[in-house]
């Protein structure tokens, strides 16, 4: 890799560590029920489908995809908001799946979540001091300096701490945001799992939380698991990025591999759609524009899930699901016919 | 006020004169806050066939100022101004004939296609009632132009498809079928008020496709509202900013693009991550949040938020003024200030975290001291 931008150094950096966070073979179905009197089973809805990836300290993973592809459904059963049908979820090398709330609570001090809709994440009848002083108290750990660190806390995200007896509808949307990363923060977890961030919020405010999470991230050596569907904000911030469409990871790679040299028909149709922000350049180019709509990831299609919308596809792809495996680009794809091509 | 007027016969050339002319347009609500100045002040031509963008954020009066112009706004707003549409004032249309220019000569595509469609007809049948309302010709024929539509905008199998019902079409479909309605009378005007927002970016690459086939195929002049500075990149002729209920900068696309005169503008490109950017740049965040437009102080409603801002800023509201050198004009006393390469991040401060704060936390002694304590909660 030719670039020398400090986000790619630290990812060198971090390469050789050990990964903290290891998702494997993940897979969470929802049960889909009958509308009668007795809630039968009639169906599951595929939501996430074998899917793994590794976080490596101090890096941030994108997880990228439209509406329904299943990443946030990973983010919460990483969390285990929601338990995962099978599949492990390995953090500093236990797996989370199947422990027992108390066990939980002990993890969930280096694990922690900052979730899309900062008017929904936050209690309205809580002044906000006591809600980033929540976790503090929940692990007993408030009795040590507690009132200091919400206000350090508070200021640190760039909030005043006097307003800390204000409540959450007297702060704007980006101000929330801020509370939410606070709370996240109070118990300085290694990994942040972040949900949207970001896509609520007007973009003259997103930019500021976007440099806060990143300066946060330089000092503390925070692990970002990054869930968003801007590619925009993605390469921004992300270090490693993995693609996923209904269900599964269709292609990953470090950011310039996906964003120079994207080899799934997907990725590049997602990359054509996105626009950029330079008129001269807009006008030239030419956006891939797939047919139809996500199939239902109750009945998702046989063999490659993507071939129902791909320009490429032939009888193999229905046949034959393809692996998530480099296949000569220097990154996994998971396509028959996979073959870079440069979109900007 | 300098008004686009001044500079329109050097941008657009010899041509048959603007479809629309919005003169010092002026919304407001009675709250029981006391006055909401929703929109204070805008003016705008807009030439035949041309695409106007225009943007701002939420709350910068965007979609007031379009509702204003199709008069569809609450009876408790109070608008002043002129919309002069081939010569007749909008403004000053009762209902009735207001009904006869809405939809055939100027015609809305709004957010969300959900509600525009009636889920309880066929979505043919509402192209064909939309063509009815307006035209003289048997049902048919009525029909076979909703088809025709609906082909055009790109729904597959559009003969088929005209007799599906709303829920039964995707988001993007939908919204196309709200484009096709749009097109149904060959309308002057369209306006399009954040027509991909809602949307997935696969979807909006669907709808922003068919908006450029309607471009090409109708004679049609296009608003377009939206937060997006890249939907708007790639399609406008023209961009018209929004700030705290005024146009803050208006002019040709590239021109405010590649030059932006106005500090707001600056900041909103620069807080832009860029899909061609290979991240390394510093995102130029906007401090603080738009003004109150109940009690709006006097002077530049930017200027708190305003790197550049200079007491005689917060004494006098700068009016748009034509930019020297350049073929748009800006709303900032200063803005000979931004002239030449000056990068956003060099106007703008991109530290977010107070790291002194960030030491004392540190200095706090780590969370490892008070491990004692939580096993004592534990055992009890």
């Amino acid at each position: 890799m030719t670039s020398t931008t400090p986000a790619a150094e630290q990812a060198d950096r971090t390469s050789a560590a050990p990964p903290i966070l290891e998702v494997k073979n993940l897979v969470k179905h929802y049960p889909l029920t009958g509308g009668g009197v007795i809630r039968r089973r009639v169906g599951d809805v595929h939501a996430v489908c074998d899917i793994s990836f590794s976080l490596r300290p101090g890096e941030t993973l994108g997880l990228v995809g439209e509406s329904g592809c299943g990443k946030s459904t990973t983010g919460k059963t990483i969390l285990q908001l929601t338990p995962p049908t099978s599949g492990e979820v390995n953090f500093q090398g236990e797996n989370l799946a199947g422990k027992t709330r108390k066990q939980l609570r002990r993890v969930r001090r280096n694990l922690q979540v900052v979730f899309q809709d900062p008017y929904a994440s936050l209690n309205p009848r809580m002044p906000v001091s006591d809600i980033v002083a929540e976790p503090l108290i929940i692990h007993g750990l408030f009795r040590n300096q507690g009132k200091e660190r919400v206000r350090d806390l508070l200021t640190v995200v760039g909030l005043n701490p006097e307003h800390g007896n204000r409540y959450a509808h007297e702060f704007s949307g980006g101000q929330r945001q801020r509370i939410g990363i606070a709370r996240a923060l109070a118990l300085k977890p290694k990994v942040l799992v972040l949900d949207e961030p970001v896509s609520a919020l007007d973009v003259s405010i997103q930019a500021g939380v976007v440099n806060l999470l990143e300066e946060l991230q330089k000092r503390l050596g925070l692990a970002y698991l990054f869930i968003a569907h801007d590619l925009s904000v993605v390469r921004h911030i992300c270090d490693r990025v993995a693609v996923m469409y209904l269900g599964k990871i269709v292609e990953t790679g470090t950011r310039d591999q996906i964003y120079e040299r994207a080899s799934h028909p997907y990725t590049q149709a997602l990359l054509s759609a996105v626009p950029i922000p330079d008129p001269k350049l807009e006008r030239q180019r030419r956006r891939i524009v797939l047919e139809g709509d996500v199939p239902s990831p109750v009945n998702p299609p046989s063999g490659c899930r993507f071939r129902t919308r791909c320009w490429k596809a032939q009888d193999i792809c229905a046949e034959q699901e393809p692996a998530l495996v480099d296949r000569g680009q220097g990154h996994p794809v998971a396509c028959h016919f996979a073959e870079p091509r440069s979109l900007l | 006020m300098a008004t686009i007027e001044q500079r329109a016969p050097a941008a657009t050339g010899a041509r048959a004169g603007p479809v629309l002319e919005v003169r010092d347009l002026t919304v407001e609500f009675p709250t029981d806050d006391g006055m909401v100045h929703a929109v204070r002040g805008v003016s705008f031509a807009l030439e035949p066939g041309d695409v106007l963008g225009i943007v701002g954020e939420s709350g910068s009066g965007k979609s007031v100022t379009s509702l204003a112009i199709m008069g569809l706004l609450p009876r408790s707003a109070r608008v002043h101004g002129e919309v002069s549409f081939r010569g007749r004032n909008l403004l000053r249309l009762n209902e009735k004939e207001l009904t006869r220019v809405r939809g055939r000569q100027i015609a809305m595509i709004f957010q969300d296609p959900m509600t525009s469609l009636n889920p309880v007809y066929t979505v043919g049948w509402q192209l064909q009632e939309a063509i009815l309302a307006h035209q003289d010709i048997p049902k048919e024929q009525a029909w076979q132009r909703a088809v025709e539509l609906l082909d055009l905008v790109g729904i597959p199998n559009a003969m088929e498809r005209a007799t599906g019902y709303p829920h039964e079409f995707s988001g993007g479909m939908r919204q196309r079928a709200v484009i096709a309605m749009a097109m149904t009378n060959d309308p002057d005007i369209i306006i399009a008020d954040e027509p991909t927002t809602a949307l997935d970016v696969t979807v909006q690459a669907q709808v922003l496709d068919t908006l450029e086939r309607v471009q090409e195929n109708t004679s049609a002049a296009i608003i377009l509202i939206t937060h997006d500075l890249g939907v708007v990149a790639g399609m406008a002729d023209e961009v018209l900013v929004m700030y705290a209920g005024k146009p803050v900068e208006i002019g040709p696309t590239d021109g405010i693009y590649y030059d932006p005169r106005m500090p707001y503008t600056l900041g909103l490109l620069g807080s832009l991550p860029r899909l061609d950017a290979k991240g390394a740049e510093p995102l130029t965040p906007i401090r603080g949040a738009p003004p109150s437009l109940i009690n709006l102080p006097p002077g530049c409603p930017f200027s708190p938020r305003c790197p550049m801002s200079r007491p005689h800023c917060d004494a006098e509201e700068p009016s748009l003024r034509p930019v020297a050198g350049l073929n748009h004009v800006a709303a900032c006393h200063y803005a000979e200030e931004l002239a030449g390469d000056v990068r956003a991040d060099e106007v703008f401060e991109t530290t977010e975290a107070d790291l002194r704060a960030l030491e004392e936390l540190g200095q706090l002694g780590t969370l490892e001291e008070a491990e004692p304590a939580e096993q004592e909660r534990e055992r009890a």
